[in-house]
């Protein structure tokens, strides 16, 4: 039966007044807070905002990590009918210009200090935004804005407002519609101003319970919420499910001790992007490399065993009585210390999704007893249209449309979605929505991508990214950047990639190297460098790279499809791409077309056949004062491989 | 921005010299601190910066002159004594305790605020157990305000030399000081890590009123956060004012940049 978020939250708080929904880190102490404490301060919160001016359908913006009043403020906005928009707390300023303007925003509700001055200054070009309340009141004591309060003293005035309107909340409660505009997600958006995704209680709530059932969710699950909430993947895991299944969100003391807070709730039902997973397994391993000869030979051997057996197991099938032993000794002495340390103890089900994952990466979670997923799904569908069943993960394949979604392949080999979770709308924007959803109600993914014999559906690349090469060996062969990037991303010395080669006689690509992971390479090869622009230029380092590029070459010579997309020159980039460079999207997606206008002449060196390039970059750094990183880079030429046949 | 209201002289030093032997360090050094001031003490290396320090700190005793604090005048102070009439320092090649955790560290600062003694303590029973738990959440808000959450159980030696100068200021703020003497808390520090400190420092200053009195010889960083400034050269004043007085004055310029004959 269709519901609204306020409604569940009262549900969970009149079944269940004592269990614990949210939990906080303060002052190193677990703090919880139980649904009846949260109704009661969401009861207040609503009335203080309403005592304000909220109405029906006004836009609240909610900036900051994962705070629980955040989250009862995002609940109160919604008992209210009005939408709360989240934002990405590390977001500059200029970046929050549009979606305040566009959603003409008279209230936001932010977490502390980094954001009021950022909404204060936005102040002068928005005068729409009325009123900001912060819920961390260090360093405002002597701010004197009009309009700037604390959430305390939004709560008291709430408390006063409730009293003198008693029937307020519940009637407001009471009109809210599952049909109801429920909250609106700002797309980064690789090209062009951010849009506004329009999402009902319905299409999220629909999208998340079908999730619950998939994965057989239930009140007892503990979840770790640490991504931004501006991100749909988080506030459905965090906000949507959490309500619909009534477990415990826990929120990390800060962003620098999530690998610490992850240890001690030990979650059961957990999500993350690849690059989260990539950093935990380089964290451990860069660990292991210090241990003991006996401990590390111990951890090759059943890593091993773990490689070979794991996987299977995993998919429920049976092995042999000697590596089920085998493995039975390595998940003692093994496996089981290291899912502690990765805070992985008690994961029941484990999600990645928001990019593509590399296969060894994959392999290593479950090999190690986790079950790692992935799902398919994007903002404009709620997230969960396609899962992996338990026993069904692979690491190419996205898994299979879960109830209530339809996919078909349009001729062009564009992904088609027909599901509840839909978005409403882009706001104010009907030709971006005309473009994306049908009159026939059909989602258009953007996505290439095709259903295999098993059902499940493959991602190749957004389809406008794919391209075709032009002239030279592999004239009219498919070129698929994204697929090339993830292929050298996988490997943990490459931190990013940037592919060219659309209407080009060949491949060639800009390579950022993981600084930490080839930091430590480097130090143990006793190489000296000053930083990561003189580690980036070590001949040492380019030769590490070009074996990586190799094995990629030699990986698509293998594919039929791809032949032709093997890399054939190179070079490492000077500076390490950044979000607040404009190169990566907050949700760090390279915008490869900036990247290509912005460095042309490092393009036209590949291109045009140099041995070395001289290049000046001005940096922002995070104070917003900027510099420039120069340097000569040279340019690499890799191997390529004569395309495979496949054997009939 | 500032509502902070600078009151009265807290601390007032009056003609102090002090020599090792023949060195001169300092010479008739008179200046005064204001109660919620930000004070700072600038000059180029081997002034007397560090000396003055030590001298309202009660590490060296000057031959000539004065301390006087909250009225009491002093011809020479003592360390301890010091600190139980509130001041706290930091110091310049950092004095903690490197194979103490975090938390450790800071706690030590709260000494001082311990009444239970060492073998009740050994103990931790009855009185010894409650007041650790009151000191413990004390130094809970500091590692909170410091944003050193992260590091809490982490041994001090292995942290960067940036999280370690923060932890060394954690541990003066422990001791609830009236008065913080911080020696060169940006040696040694990138650009965001003294805007980081700056920051605490003025957090600090700002919340608590604590005054402070900072030594430092990055002129950017002390121009920005000071409310008054005295310059020390060759152990003695050259000049004393707001950063706009002393950045105007000649002979600060030419003790800085050197002049032409």
């Amino acid at each position: 039966m269709p519901t609204t978020f306020p409604r569940l939250m009262l549900d969970h708080a009149k079944a269940r007044p004592t269990a614990p929904a949210l939990r906080e880190k303060v002052y190193g102490i677990w703090q919880t807070t139980t649904w009846a404490e949260l109704a009661l301060l969401v009861r207040r919160l609503a009335c203080g905002l309403a005592h304000a001016g909220v109405k029906r359908g006004d836009h609240i913006v909610v900036v900051g990590d994962n705070r629980p009043r955040l989250y009862a403020s995002m609940l109160a906005a919604q008992a209210l009918g009005a939408v709360p928009v989240p934002l990405y707390q590390d977001a500059a300023v200029t970046e929050y210009t549009f979606p305040i303007k566009n959603a003409e925003v008279g209230f936001a509700i932010v977490e502390d200090q980094e954001q009021v001055d950022k909404l204060l200054e936005l102040r002068e070009s928005c005068p729409t935004l009325k009123r900001i309340w912060f819920d961390d009141p260090r360093g405002l004591r002597n701010y004197e804005e009009v309009g700037l309060d604390s959430l305390d003293a939004l709560v008291a005035a709430g408390q006063a407002h409730d009293t003198s309107n008693a029937r307020l909340f519940d009637d407001e409660v009471a009109s809210c519609q599952p049909h109801d505009v429920a909250a609106m997600f700002f797309t980064s958006g690789t090209t062009g101003n951010p849009k506004g995704v329009v999402h009902t209680h319905h299409t999220l709530l629909d999208r998340a319970i079908a999730g619950k059932s998939f994965d057989k969710l239930t009140s007892q699950e503990e979840v770790l919420a640490y991504m931004p909430l501006a991100w749909i993947g988080q506030n459905i895991f965090s906000y949507a499910q959490w309500l619909a299944c009534g477990y415990v969100v826990n929120c990390p003391e800060s962003a620098a001790t999530v690998m610490i807070d992850l240890k001690e709730i030990g979650p059961t039902y957990y999500f993350a992007p690849p690059r989260i997973f990539e950093g935990l397994l380089t964290n451990v391993m860069i660990r292991m490399e210090d241990a003991s000869r006996i401990k590390r030979s111990a951890f090759r051997f059943f890593m091993d065993v773990a490689k070979r057996v794991g996987p299977t197991l995993m998919d429920g099938k049976s092995v042999g009585l000697v590596d089920r032993l085998l493995y039975a000794v390595g998940n003692f002495s093994v496996y089981g210390p290291l899912r502690n340390t990765l805070g992985f103890s008690r994961v029941r089900v484990a999600y990645t999704a928001g990019e593509a994952i590399g296969p060894d990466l994959f392999t290593f979670y479950r090999s190690i007893g986790i079950n790692l997923k992935q799902l398919y799904g994007s903002t404009e569908t709620a997230v969960f249209v396609c899962l992996q069943p338990d026993h069904e993960a692979k690491a190419d394949t996205v898994g299979v449309p879960i109830d209530g979604v339809e996919i078909k392949v349009s001729d062009s080999g564009e992904i088609l979605v027909k599901s509840p979770g839909l978005l409403k709308e882009y706001y104010k924007n009907p030709a971006a929505t005309a473009e994306v959803l049908t009159a026939d109600g059909w989602y258009h993914t953007g996505d290439a991508g095709f259903l295999d014999a098993g059902g499940h559906l493959k991602i190749i690349d957004r389809a406008k990214d794919v391209g075709r090469l032009m002239g030279g060996a592999s004239d009219g062969a498919m070129f698929a950047p994204k697929y090339v990037e993830n292929k050298l991303k996988f490997f943990p010395f490459i931190k990013e990639a940037v592919a060219f080669g659309d209407r080009r006689e060949q491949v060639c690509a800009f390579v950022n190297i993981d600084f930490e992971a080839v930091g430590n390479w480097a130090e143990r090869q006793n190489l000296p460098y000053a930083g990561y622009t003189d580690l980036a230029a070590k001949k040492e380092v380019l030769e590490l790279v070009r074996e990586c590029v190799e094995k990629v070459n030699a990986d698509l010579a293998a594919d039929t499809l791809l032949a032709g997309s093997q890399i054939s020159r190179f070079l490492v980039l000077h500076k390490e791409l950044d979000a607040d460079d404009g190169e990566l999207t907050r949700t760090r997606k390279v915008r490869r077309g900036y990247i290509g206008d912005k460095y042309q002449v490092l393009v036209d060196a590949l291109y045009g056949g140099k041995t070395e390039q001289f290049i000046e970059t001005a940096v922002k750094f995070e104070d917003g004062r900027s510099g420039s990183v120069s340097a000569t880079l040279p340019i690499v030429d890799a191997k390529t491989f004569p395309a495979l046949q496949k054997a009939a | 921005m500032a509502t902070r209201k600078i009151g009265d002289v807290i601390l007032d030093v009056k003609n102090i010299s002090l020599r090792f032997g023949g060195v001169k360090a300092l010479s008739d050094i008179s200046f005064n601190v204001r109660e919620h001031e930000v004070r700072a003490i600038i000059g180029p290396n081997g002034a007397g910066k560090s000396s003055m320090l030590n001298c309202i700190n009660g590490v060296y005793t000057p031959q000539e002159g004065s301390i006087s604090f909250r009225g009491q005048t002093f011809s020479h102070m003592n360390s301890r004594q010091v600190a139980v009439m509130g001041v706290a320092r930091t110091f310049q090649n950092l004095a903690l305790f490197k194979g103490m955790s975090v938390i450790d560290n800071i706690m030590s600062g709260r000494n001082l605020h311990m009444k239970t003694n060492i073998f009740q303590q050994a103990i931790r029973w009855g009185a010894a157990e409650r007041e650790e738990s009151q000191h413990r959440e004390f130094v809970e808000k500091i590692i909170d305000f410091l944003e050193i959450q992260a590091y809490r159980k982490t041994p001090v030696g292995r942290l960067p030399y940036g999280l370690q100068k923060r932890v060394d200021l954690g541990r003066a703020l422990a001791m609830e000081p009236q008065v913080l003497l911080l020696d060169e808390p940006m040696a040694g520090m990138n650009v965001e890590e003294k805007q980081d400190m700056s920051r605490f420092i003025l957090d600090v200053n700002d919340e608590y009123g604590t005054t402070v009195v900072l030594i430092e010889h990055d002129m950017s960083v002390v121009m920005d956060i000071s409310d008054r400034v005295v310059v020390l050269d060759y152990g003695k004043k050259i000049g004393d004012g707001t950063p706009d007085e002393v950045r105007a004055n000649p002979d600060v310029i030419s003790a800085y940049l050197g002049t032409s004959h």
